[in-house]
């Protein structure tokens, strides 16, 4: 195989005047990006911004009606090429598959595609399991994980692929603010570990500004702005002050 | 109700693409067979039983008033063997696996497990719909053998029973050897075989495009099953004829 499969470090990822519209409701309205290589990268935007709808096409399950997606450099146009590198999706609901254990789930990857014999995929999946904290769960069913577990064990399910871009689509969503920490910790930890490029899409300020080298802020299906935690914070639009800023209207 | 005429089509053909990866995925074609001899065993066993035993009760009396007693056997065992098994089983499995295979697809769709299967760079229909094809493929015309059996049986027990009729176990089984030939089975397997291929495309086919929610997943089963039936009945006719030459 390519040197790619063992070469553990991230992949930059470029769009392009991206859009999209379901029936007649334009959803993506021209999304231009540039994640760098290693590099944490989180778009913020409220719900039903396109978010979710972005990282999609990022992973070729929707096709975009105009725009580029460039992964280091290659025009994601075919899937020979969208193969040749190793994305993973974390899913906002986790879509683990019900009907398999939590450790098959995780080690799905690996079973389907015959890439390693039985006693090694359940070494590495007690591994990447125990990475995310649920040890205990690799016999579970997920109807049996609480839904922020879910989320872990999605997780583990993408570690598993060793991915060079990591998308996340909430990941802290449904979690109490320690696990939160712990997950924001752990995607951390893997960008220095592996150098694995991460694409975090989350309206959860402290995790963005947590974790973040930098931020875009999506509205309404446009990048609003770019930037460093600082820039982004100190950036002068009234629609992105009030996204970051929202807070209770309760008497100081 | 046959828009999707197209995609069956091409859903079927990329599932004949994929026969390779059968041996890979021997593993779930197993655990779906084995699923369906379980669901439906019993029921085949008394759907066939009595349709046996109906079909005896009402052409039975009839022939013997007019002293044919000797083509009772022949009449039921070919009615079951060309006809009511095929055609019965084949509805009945549709309403009981054609409707699970919708469920559980169409439950994936919306749940996004196969959004999340085609990340994994693993291709659903090798994954989901080959194996469950296949495994259709060989129990509904085994069940059909059994239920063939069975239905005779149910036929030779009222011909006996009935005051009516009173034609003894051994006459009936020696009659309907006389009539009823291998070659008539074969035609109802044959018939079945083809059947379990419809149930099985038209309902994979119906989950891989579930939209909605739960509410999508019902539509979903009903359109499986009620579009399977249909075109079981239609084929049985167009099969028929090109089968009787
Ligand atoms: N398959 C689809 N068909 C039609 N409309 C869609 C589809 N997917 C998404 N949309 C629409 O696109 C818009 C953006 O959806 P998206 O899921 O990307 O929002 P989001 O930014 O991820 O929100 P959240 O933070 O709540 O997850 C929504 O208005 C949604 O209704
Ligand atoms: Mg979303």
């Amino acid at each position: 195989m390519s040197d790619n499969q063992n070469n553990s470090s991230g992949v930059g990822l470029v769009v392009r005047g991206l859009r999209k519209s379901f029936g007649g409701q334009e959803v993506l309205k021209g999304i231009d990006i540039a994640v760098k290589p290693g590099e944490i990268f989180v778009i913020m935007g409220p719900s039903g911004s396109g978010k979710s709808v972005l990282l999609k096409h990022l992973i070729g399950l929707e096709e975009p009606d105009a725009g580029e997606i460039f992964i280091n450099g290659e025009p994601l146009t075919t899937p020979e090429i969208a193969a040749k590198y190793r994305m993973a999706l974390v899913f906002q609901s986790g879509a683990l598959l019900n009907s398999l254990t939590v450790g098959e789930n995780v080690g799905l990857y690996l079973t389907e595609h015959r890439l390693k014999p039985a006693d090694e995929i359940k070494k590495i999946v007690e591994e990447k399991l125990a990475d995310v904290g649920l040890k205990d769960a690799v016999n579970k069913m997920p109807n049996e994980l609480s839904g922020g577990m879910k989320k872990r064990a999605a997780i583990a399910r993408a570690l598993v692929i060793e991915p060079q871009l990591i998308l996340y689509d909430e990941p802290t969503s449904e979690l109490d603010p320690v696990s939160a920490v712990v997950i924001g910790d752990e995607i951390l930890d893997l960008n220095h570990r592996i150098h694995v490029t991460s694409l975090v899409v989350s309206h959860d300020r402290d995790l963005a500004f947590g974790i973040a080298d930098r931020i875009a802020v999506i509205i309404d299906g446009e990048i609003v702005t770019v930037g460093t935690p600082d820039e982004v914070k100190n950036f002068n639009d009234p629609r992105v002050k009030g996204f970051l800023n929202a807070d209770f209207k309760r008497d100081k | 109700m046959f828009e999707n005429i197209g995609e069956i089509i091409l859903l079927f053909w990329r599932t004949l693409l994929a026969l390779p990866q059968a041996w890979r995925q021997r593993d779930k074609v197993f655990d779906q067979f084995f699923e369906i001899g379980n669901a439906s065993l019993l029921m085949v066993c008394v759907l066939s039983f009595f349709i046996g035993a109906v079909i005896s009760l009402q052409t039975g009396p009839i022939l013997v008033e007019r002293s044919l007693a000797s083509a009772v056997g022949g009449v039921v065992g070919i009615a079951i063997a060309k006809e009511l098994a095929p055609v019965m089983m084949a509805i009945l499995i549709a309403g009981r696996i054609g409707s699970a295979m919708a469920a559980e697809i169409g439950s994936m769709r919306v749940y996004q497990e196969i959004d999340a299967l085609r990340t994994m760079n693993i291709n659903p229909i090798h994954y989901l719909v080959l194996p469950r094809i296949l495994a259709i493929a060989v129990a509904l015309p085994m069940l059909v053998v059994f239920s063939v059996l069975v239905g005779w049986f149910g036929g030779a027990m009222v011909a006996d029973m009935n005051h009516r009729m009173e034609i003894p176990f051994r006459v009936f089984f020696a009659n309907l050897r006389d009539i009823v030939e291998l070659k008539d089975v074969a035609n109802g397997v044959f018939k079945s075989f083809c059947f379990a291929i419809i149930i099985g495309v038209v309902s994979c086919h119906q989950g891989l495009v579930t939209i909605g929610g739960p509410r999508g997943i019902g539509r979903s089963v009903t359109k499986a099953v009620v579009n399977s039936i249909v075109l079981i009945v239609i084929f049985d006719y167009i099969l028929t004829r090109f089968l009787l030459k």
